[in-house]
């Protein structure tokens, strides 16, 4: 069992990494003929990072938008990413848990905000109507990761020590260390976590590197002073 | 088609977004399909190709690796509903294919289903609907065509899109693909046609042409005394100006270009107008295809050259002003010939109001007294471009222009303007009659925001710098209860308030009046 998971891991994490890049590269290399920035924008490079920097980290169109959207999910990716950068602690002690620790409530505002989104993806008529079974099932999924991690934390404790030897020696494919707790509920979450992984790259979740790449979002409004061609058009 | 009795909407206190969608409202809309002599002349099938199916998966696949927008929006739309209430055919029509996402997943279904692993692992399956994929049927080709002419490609939802997804894009990208299977829209094609053999939109030859604009010499002189000149084709003019062929005869466009006549006069530069190029509109950006929109704008230079002028002004015109200012230069550039100290394009309101603030116009405010006047932002100047040199300064350029002839201006709701603008209810290639109770349900909001100045402030008249917008209103106006001359140009403003040198007519308040002002 500690092997298929390590095998599992080894193969979800060769699927994002290989999936996001290769969508990475289509991204980069799929021309952008025409100059099409939602105006008014940035008339330099600098205030597109700006743009760009509000718009990732604030999520400013969504707050423009929808206030309730916007509140369930900014609090949804920030406790994403203060978990996520949480986690660090269980690969090699790369945090020190005085950091860590306060960080694990961020659990909660994810939680939180996923039940939100949910919610609002249930009871909003308009967006009911958009929802695919996929879209609610990935909320679910999220969910579900969410909830196993917390009680690992809060509930019943997890050996974290064990788990902290099974991924050193799954990082250093250190076979003979491969042992995973027997915990049903960090087995749940890490079959989860490599589920998620492995979507990622075929699923709307490419909204995270795909956001860079938006032309309406990343582009200098510049068109009179820079005469832009796409390789493709300039052979017409 | 558009045969069905419909009722006209009733104006609300405030904009209502219908919260229960109503399924199929409008899926009987649909516009004139494009005969074989419209599709021809662009380069399209003439009729529907027998393999439509494998013709839209290539013209789709062509098209996704072109465009990154289109792959990228394809992609990453995480379905989170920012977009469903922000597009006016959804605020006028109910029909939740009108939300912008759900119109984006009548073409994303079959990228999900033809393109994506997701989709080709549940296609096989049986079950593509699981991921928002669906296998592709005639019929869907017939339904893509009703809803992505029921876009107007005005961009509102992109602004509030959290990724920036432009269902503009998409529109574009799915009547281009349509197009190609044989599925033409006859309005948009049937006036490219008209652009290449006669030289614009309306197909006013030159003989027409040049009386239309001796006429119009006629009126200003027998108006003002002044001998105001619109020439055509004059060699060696400084300013080639490039307007919609609508301002040669339409209410209240014509208005609009006296007015620059007058303002040119005024400013003392030469000018003229070119009978090859006599159209500013580009409706190859509203059928999405590039070859088209470059073909059109070759025409633009190709006039510059020959007539050898130094700079190039737009008329009042939204979606021209976006290909003019966004485009121009990647598809008929570099315009190394012209002089590069003005701005290449120049928009006629950045001329104007560089003309007010040096103080060459004279100006009487009063002259504009018994109007109250707002402005109706257009879509693609407030969202898919720029007037002047800062971001935003397409919002403030109007503005202060109108400001500067009228004593009376106030905004709409601030959720109605600058970037927040709902369009006209006519833009992006549905301004055609056959599409009448879209164009009327769809110009439910601004109608709303309208009527709440019109009870506040006592708004008597509406600006626009949009020639589709002038038509639009002209004809939406009466359905909600005003009247069809409350839509006006920011150039018939500016005409009305400017007393040109030597004029005889006006009595000699004129100088008080404007110190008063």
């Amino acid at each position: 069992m500690s092997l298929a998971f390590a095998i599992l891991f080894y193969v979800a994490t060769l699927v994002l990494v290989v999936g996001v890049a290769f969508k990475v590269v289509q991204y980069s290399k799929t021309p952008a003929p025409l100059k099409i920035p939602t105006t008014p924008a940035p008339t330099t490079t600098s205030g597109v990072v700006m743009r760009m920097f509000r718009e990732v980290v604030f999520f400013e169109s969504l707050f423009k938008s929808t206030i309730w959207t916007w509140i369930f999910a900014w609090a949804f990716h920030m406790g994403l990413f203060a978990v996520l950068f949480r986690h660090g602690r269980y690969f090699h002690d790369l945090l020190p848990a005085v950091i860590v620790g306060p960080l694990k409530y961020a659990a909660f505002a994810m939680i939180i905000g996923l039940i939100g989104l949910l919610v609002r993806r249930f009871a909003v008529n308009r967006v009911r109507y958009i929802s695919a079974p996929s879209d609610y099932a990935m909320l679910i999924l999220l969910l579900l990761i969410g909830i196993s991690g917390s009680m690992m934390t809060f509930v019943s404790h997890v050996d974290i020590v064990g788990v902290k030897t099974y991924f050193d020696a799954w990082m250093t494919l250190d076979f003979d260390n491969l042992i995973l707790p027997p915990d049903p509920v960090l087995r749940i979450h890490l079959f989860l976590v490599a589920v998620l992984m492995l979507i990622f790259p075929i699923s709307k979740l490419l909204h995270a590197p795909g956001i860079f790449f938006s032309p309406t979002r990343n582009q200098v409004d510049n068109p009179r002073e820079v005469r832009h061609v796409a390789e493709w058009a300039e052979k017409l | 088609m558009a045969t069905k009795e419909f009722t006209i909407p009733e104006i609300q206190e405030y904009i209502e977004v219908p919260d229960a969608p109503i399924p199929d409202a409008t899926a009987h809309l649909s516009p004139f399909l494009a005969k074989p002599m419209h599709q021809e002349p662009l380069g399209f099938p003439e009729e529907v190709v027998d393999d439509w199916k494998g013709e839209t998966l290539e013209a789709m696949g062509d098209l996704l690796g072109k465009y990154r927008g289109l792959r990228v929006f394809m992609d990453i739309c995480v379905k989170c509903g920012s977009c469903t209430d922000k597009c006016h055919y959804y605020i006028g029509t109910a029909d939740p294919k009108n939300m912008p996402v759900a119109r984006q997943d009548l073409l994303r279904r079959v990228y999900r289903r033809y393109f994506t692993f997701a989709g080709k692992f549940w296609g096989a399956l049986g079950m593509p609907g699981f991921v928002g994929a669906a296998d592709l049927k005639r019929e869907m080709l017939d339904e893509m065509y009703s809803y992505y002419h029921q876009c107007s490609e005005c961009r509102r939802c992109s602004v509030f899109c959290p990724y920036g997804i432009d269902t503009a894009e998409i529109t574009m990208a799915a009547r281009e693909i349509l197009a190609r299977v044989g599925i033409g829209q006859k309005y948009n094609n049937e006036i490219i046609g008209k652009v290449y053999t006669i030289g614009n939109n309306l197909g006013l030859p030159e003989r027409a042409l040049e009386d239309t604009l001796e006429g119009l010499e006629e009126d200003i002189e027998d108006e003002t005394g002044v001998a105001v000149k619109l020439p055509l084709n004059v060699k060696g003019a400084d300013i080639l100006l490039i307007t919609p062929s609508a301002d040669f005869f339409a209410e209240p466009h014509v208005d609009g270009l006296m007015g620059y006549a007058k303002v040119f006069h005024e400013a003392g530069v030469s000018w003229t107008i070119s009978s090859s190029a006599s159209e500013a509109a580009n409706f190859g950006m509203f059928i999405g295809s590039y070859e088209n929109m470059r073909k059109i704008s070759l025409r633009i230079r190709e006039a510059a050259l020959e007539l050898g002028v130094k700079r190039i002004i737009f008329g009042e015109c939204g979606h021209a002003w976006r290909v003019a200012y966004s485009f121009l230069n990647t598809l008929a550039g570099p315009f190394d010939f012209l002089d590069q100290s003005y701005p290449i394009p120049q928009h006629i309101l950045d001329f104007t109001l560089g003309e007010i603030e040096k103080g060459t116009l004279n100006i009487d405010k009063s002259l504009n007294d018994e109007m109250v006047v707002t402005f109706h932002d257009s879509c693609n100047v407030a969202r898919a471009s720029r007037i002047g040199d800062k971001p935003g300064s397409q919002f403030t350029i109007p503005r202060a222009v109108i400001k500067a002839v009228c004593n009376n201006y106030v905004d709409m709701d601030p959720d109605t303007i600058y970037e927040k603008t709902f369009c006209c209810g006519g833009g992006g290639g549905l301004l055609t009659d056959d599409l009448l109770e879209l164009r009327i349900k769809g110009g439910l909001p601004r109608m709303t925001a309208l009527q709440t100045v019109t009870e506040e402030y006592g708004v008597t008249h509406m600006a626009a710098i949009c020639a589709i917008c002038k038509s639009q209103f002209t004809k939406i106006l009466p359905y909600y209860g005003f009247d069809m001359d409350q839509i006006v140009s920011v150039h018939q403003l500016v005409s009305s308030a400017l007393i040109l040198t030597g004029q005889v007519d006006e009595d000699d308040d004129t100088e008080s009046g404007e110190e008063a002002a």
